[in-house]
């Protein structure tokens, strides 16, 4: 009966997944809308990619000229401090590596920032090494402006407000500095696997 | 860059509660003077984001952010940097 063997792949799913799932979070199946504004609305014709701060030659790509970097597919796990998790997200983009490639910086630290302000830092070693990719593609499909396109940072392994939408640069940084929600309450780094939320954590 | 007034927007009615948790007076009849555009809003009428890791209160004239609150793990954070005054009835 299909009945049973609905339930039965259910249960199958729920156990495989629980080893991927941070402490205190719970599966979702859809694709929560987080803002802390109203959607950037950005013409590809205007969209820019720039590598700034500590770095002797800025970096700067228009749409077109960033769309002939090498792309790379990525299925991965992402996980919002708000507390749900989404399994198995597929993205196509550029990875950082690839970005960064050729830079000579002193820094250690990067501070991603996007159109309509919002901000947020990162170790440098966090988004190099495979660990993060400038995604323009979500699921197969240019990515939707309410998820972050034309194109947003997507660092898997912190939680989710590290992966910043309408991403348009990252800046290099000797010193650490907060960005915008690490200046009230967030924790400067967000491990999801060691809870850390808040400051202190 | 166009930007599109987004569907989570809320008015300051949505915080009332949240306000009312830090303050002890009714908040959303108190005016706040934005410390961008120096506009004088009712804290009711401000545009306010809540499906978001905090609550983010935003000038209804020029957009910046006036206040964020987060609340978790026992604690709140209230940043108020972007209001330049708040007055209220005593």
């Amino acid at each position: 009966m299909s009945f049973i063997s609905r339930g039965f792949r259910g249960k199958r799913r729920d156990a495989a997944s629980s080893s991927r799932v941070p402490p205190g979070q719970y599966v979702v199946n859809d694709f929560p809308v987080l803002s802390a504004g109203p959607t950037p609305r950005v013409a590809f014709s205007e969209w820019t990619f720039v590598v700034e701060g500590e770095i002797d030659q800025p970096k700067k790509w228009t749409w077109e000229e960033f769309r002939k970097l090498p792309t790379e597919e990525v299925t991965k796990d992402i996980h919002c401090v708000t507390k749900w998790t989404k399994l198995d997200t597929a993205w196509k983009g550029v990875s950082v590596d690839t970005i960064l490639e050729g830079v000579e910086t002193s820094a250690e630290y990067v501070m991603a920032f996007s159109y309509g302000g919002y901000t947020t830092n990162l170790p440098l070693e966090d988004v190099t090494g495979g660990k993060a990719w400038v995604a323009y593609e979500f699921d197969g499909q240019p990515l939707h402006p309410e998820h972050g396109g034309p194109a947003r940072l997507l660092v898997p392994h912190l939680y989710f407000w590290k992966s910043a939408k309408w991403v348009r640069g990252l800046r290099l940084l000797n010193k650490d500095e907060p960005g915008f929600w690490e200046s009230n309450g967030y924790n400067m780094y967000g491990d999801p696997w060691r809870e850390q939320r808040y400051w202190g954590d | 860059m166009t930007v599109q007034q987004s569907d989570l927007k809320l008015d300051g009615n949505a915080i009332a509660g949240l306000l009312r948790e830090i303050f002890t007076m009714e908040m959303t009849t108190a005016e706040s003077t934005c410390a961008g555009c120096h506009k004088v809003h009712a804290v009711g009428q401000v545009e306010v984001y809540m499906n978001a890791p905090g609550a983010v209160v935003r000038c209804p004239a020029c957009g910046q952010v006036q206040m964020r609150i987060v609340k978790g793990g026992g604690r709140y954070w209230l940043d108020l940097s972007g209001i330049r005054c708040l007055e209220f009835s005593a």
